[in-house]
């Protein structure tokens, strides 16, 4: 029961975050929203007993994401008018038209197969998150975890290299915009 | 149900707790800043003027809270409340003392004991950096803004290090939970010699100078330099939403210290002895007595170092600091693997 209110409750608020993210005039206060939905998918997935889920979603987004994108936006600047007219014709109707049909297909599929199986309120296991995470990640998958490895050591390495040993050409222009 | 009572007790205590420390905290810092700088620092409130900050804090609260003009309001409004949540959070998960049996039921001097708690701790801790930036921005003023931009900089670059010092003491703890990683400090060496964290020294020092950056204090308060910069990121805060920000800098100083004593010193580990009331008491003794004597690292590192400048402060942290800790991980992860497989050639 606690669960269910619970769920009633941060639903509510994700989705109000949703909504002032999407209608937001100031991309601060759109971040915000996005801010508040994000903390709140992490609130469900406590919900679910995913725990290390729960407090990666929000040390990698809301953490370390969001930050980012709200450092560009200060950086950028927010006092210049977007332009909010629409050139798609026909733009906020076929919006209510998708929205509406995928969250058809996501009840439908919900309804047909039930993924997490019908125990998602259940006794909380507070003892396993972690232990089933590296059980997959460094037992059933390690080549697939380890292929992700060497592909993000390689796009960290290769923009390093790039930035050391580009043309000297480019770090001129580049050391030119700098300054 | 009992477990709902349980729970709103120790989060009532616990937040009782944080306040009284942080009155005590401030008059100490004052206190001890003024003595290293041969003042004697507020004496009249109360004995030895410790009643100081209560009488500043009901200052703060009757205090006009002005709000300038050119502020966006909502965000210039939920600013000091996000610098404080985050702050009372982490210390939700911080053991205070050895868990006490009443009656048949095992009661655990902590609100609750998550297994993920490091992270936990972590993910709070990046949170706060919303606050400053927010504050900053919405204040609609440059010093704030510079200030707010220091910061975010700043957080976000020695919350790497931070969190890589941690990796270490979770890889020779085995567990990711604060009561777990204070149980594992229980044992001795040679049968005198606490085994506390503080063998893994490079993760210690790391944690300290990413724990100063963290919480924006000497010699990494380029955040609120005054010479520069008036508050930095609370310049155009006053009364009630100041007092906020404030609290809010303290409990983290205070969090940060337990934090350090959970990690490196052993928590509420100690000699236990006499009756059951007494074995209950002693540990949390332990536990504050470590934790002020981190508090007081704090207060004489800000009365010693002078502040970095900003060009400083960034390549330390990212060209030394991180290296360092990456070049730890790797030793310890062999010295781990060797504990527990035996030497590869044995």
């Amino acid at each position: 029961m606690t669960e269910v209110v619970l769920f009633i409750i941060f639903a509510a608020v994700a989705l109000a975050g949703a909504i002032v993210m999407v209608t937001a005039k100031n991309p601060v206060y759109s971040a915000m929203g996005l801010l508040t939905t994000m903390f709140t998918m992490a609130l469900f997935y406590i919900l679910l007993d995913a725990h290390f889920v729960a407090v990666v979603q929000i040390l990698v987004y809301a953490g370390a994401v969001m930050t980012l994108f709200l450092f560009v936006i200060m950086m950028i600047g927010v006092d210049k008018k977007e332009d909010t007219a629409e050139t798609i014709p026909f733009q906020r109707g076929l919006t209510v038209v998708i929205g509406l049909g995928l969250a058809g297909v996501i009840i439908m599929a919900g309804r047909q197969a039930w993924i997490t199986g019908n125990t998602a309120f259940s006794a909380p296991d507070l003892n396993g998150t972690i232990e089933t995470v590296s059980d997959a990640l460094f037992g059933t998958w390690t080549v697939a975890f380890l292929a992700t490895v060497f592909l993000l050591t390689i796009a960290a390495v290769g923009t390093v290299a790039l930035a050391m040993f580009g043309t000297p050409q480019l770090r001129e222009t580049e050391s030119e915009e700098g300054q | 149900m009992e477990d709902f009572i349980v729970a709103a007790v120790k989060t009532v205590i616990a937040f009782a707790l944080l306040f009284t420390v942080v009155l005590i905290l401030v008059w100490a810092e004052r206190r001890i800043v003024a003595f290293m700088q041969n003042r004697l620092g507020p004496t009249r409130a109360g004995p030895l003027g410790i009643l100081q900050t209560l009488a500043d804090g009901l200052k703060l609260i009757f205090k006009e809270s002005m709000t300038p003009d050119r502020v966006e309001v909502w965000l210039y409004l939920a600013a000091p409340i996000m610098a404080l949540v985050p702050a009372l959070l982490i210390f939700l998960v911080v053991p205070i003392g050895a868990p006490i049996t009443i009656g048949g039921t095992e009661y655990t001097l902590q609100v609750t004991d998550l297994n993920v708690g490091v992270l936990y701790v972590l993910a709070m801790s990046s949170m706060a950096v919303y606050a400053i930036a927010l504050a900053g921005w919405s204040s609609g003023s440059k010093y704030p803004l510079i200030g707010s931009v220091r910061s975010a900089a700043q957080m976000i670059s020695y919350e790497a290090a931070m969190g890589l010092a941690l990796v270490p003491v979770i890889m020779f703890n085995g567990t990711t939970s604060l009561a777990g990683i204070v149980e594992a400090q229980g044992a001795t060496y040679f049968g005198f010699l606490p085994a506390w964290n503080i063998v893994l020294l490079p993760s210690f020092v790391v944690f300290v100078i990413a724990m100063f950056a963290e919480t924006n204090r000497a010699p990494f308060d380029l955040v609120e330099a005054e010479q520069e910069i008036v508050g930095g990121f609370h310049t155009e805060y006053s009364g009630f939403r100041f007092a906020l920000f404030f609290l809010a800098e303290y409990i983290n100083l205070f969090n940060m210290s337990a934090l350090t004593v959970v990690f490196f010193f052993g928590g509420w580990q100690g000699p236990v002895f006499g009756p059951t009331v007494v074995q209950w008491i002693l540990p949390v003794i332990y536990f504050f007595a470590k934790t002020f004597a981190i508090v007081f690292l704090f207060i004489w590192v800000r009365g010693t170092l002078p502040r970095l400048r900003y060009d400083q402060l960034m390549s330390f942290g990212w060209k030394r600091l991180i290296p360092v800790s990456l070049a730890w991980i790797i030793l310890a992860m062999i010295a781990v693997g060797i504990r527990r497989f035996g030497l590869p050639w044995a």
